[in-house]
């Protein structure tokens, strides 16, 4: 019963096809990772309404739950502003909202879903955004020519390394998110469907650290890491 | 030369334990990091929110080459690209 969808009393962990249907000419699945994907976004969107309901009818004491929304903000904003400096205003919404989603769909494995990080065609593009936002980045504070002068360090025959350095930026990101998250999801299938008589009440313990410590430790090195890049590629080296 | 699918796949569970010897390198790099945090906290334990972020950070970066190792161990074991 750990893991959404699953057939009981074997080892499955793996993603599997709710329907399919063809799209010029290519059969397309629609997955149990879709599925999940889409629970945690309206969990986020129903969140994001009670969230502007409560702060819309705000009191001066804030109180319940609008004091948690407050708490949210107020501590996502001051990890930004602790990493980003100056060019924190920019990118806090974009950085607090990818936060929420990744923490989300990381813990999604408490409430008997399948983690859509664990699926890497969900944390790629995730990558892929934080190294578009990079060069963007880069080209605008940067321009062309500090580009490829940063290209050209510490020599101009280091031109190759560099961009092996640039292209592995998203791969390893979004591995390192991937990986961590598939571990868990692994080990918890592992002991649910080997050891399905003895795994009462202990499992518990397995969901806490995979589940909330590792998820939220790998969504906070996401975000930092994230943060640290786009920084970097803003530093007009000034 | 062929060979017999069965034989394959035992050479691919051995092969993804063997790939799991990755994980000798992380557990030594996240000792050193938690030990010099450590130290750190000893000499400034007014710093400690910041030390331990720092290492966590650190550790989760230093954690990649194994979790590599790891995934080629999960795709020898369950994807098994060779017995195909």
């Amino acid at each position: 019963m750990g893991i959404l969808l699953s057939s009981d009393s074997e080892i499955d962990f793996f993603i599997h096809g709710v329907f399919s249907y063809q799209l010029f000419g290519q059969t397309v699945w629609i997955t149990t990772s879709h599925v999940c994907i889409l629970i945690v976004m309206l969990t986020l969107v129903v969140f994001a309404f009670a969230a502007r309901a409560a702060l819309l009818n705000g009191t001066e004491v804030p109180g319940g739950f609008q004091n948690l929304v407050e708490l949210m903000v107020e501590k996502l904003d001051g990890m930004v502003a602790s990493a980003m400096g100056d060019r924190s205003p920019q990118f806090r919404n974009y950085i607090c909202t990818i936060f929420m989603f990744i923490f989300l769909s990381n813990i999604s494995g408490l409430f008997g879903l399948r983690p859509p990080t664990a699926d890497y065609g969900v944390t790629l593009p995730l990558g892929l955004i934080t190294f578009t936002l990079i060069h963007f980045n880069k080209f605008r504070y940067q321009h062309v020519s500090g580009v490829i002068k940063g290209l050209m360090e510490p020599w101009p025959f280091w031109i190759p390394i560099n961009i092996i350095g640039d292209l592995a930026v998203p791969i390893s990101l979004s591995l390192r998110l991937f990986a961590n998250v598939l571990s868990g999801v692994v080990m918890e299938a592992l002991v649910y469907g080997l050891l399905t008589k003895v795994a009462i009440i202990w499992p518990a313990a397995l969901h806490v650290y995979f589940d909330l410590f590792s998820g939220a430790i790998q969504t906070y090195v996401f975000c930092m890491l994230t943060m640290t890049y786009i920084a970097d590629a803003c530093n007009t080296g000034e | 030369m062929n060979f017999d699918v069965n034989f394959i796949k035992g050479c691919s569970a051995i092969g993804a334990g063997l790939a799991l010897i990755a994980g000798i390198g992380p557990g030594v790099g996240q000792g050193i990091a938690a030990g010099h945090a450590a130290a750190a906290v000893g000499r400034n334990p007014g710093a400690r929110s910041d030390i331990t972020a720092t290492m966590l950070l650190g550790q989760a970066v230093a954690e990649t080459t194994g979790l590599y190792g790891l995934l080629v161990a999960m795709l020898l074991m369950f994807v098994q690209p060779l017995a195909r």
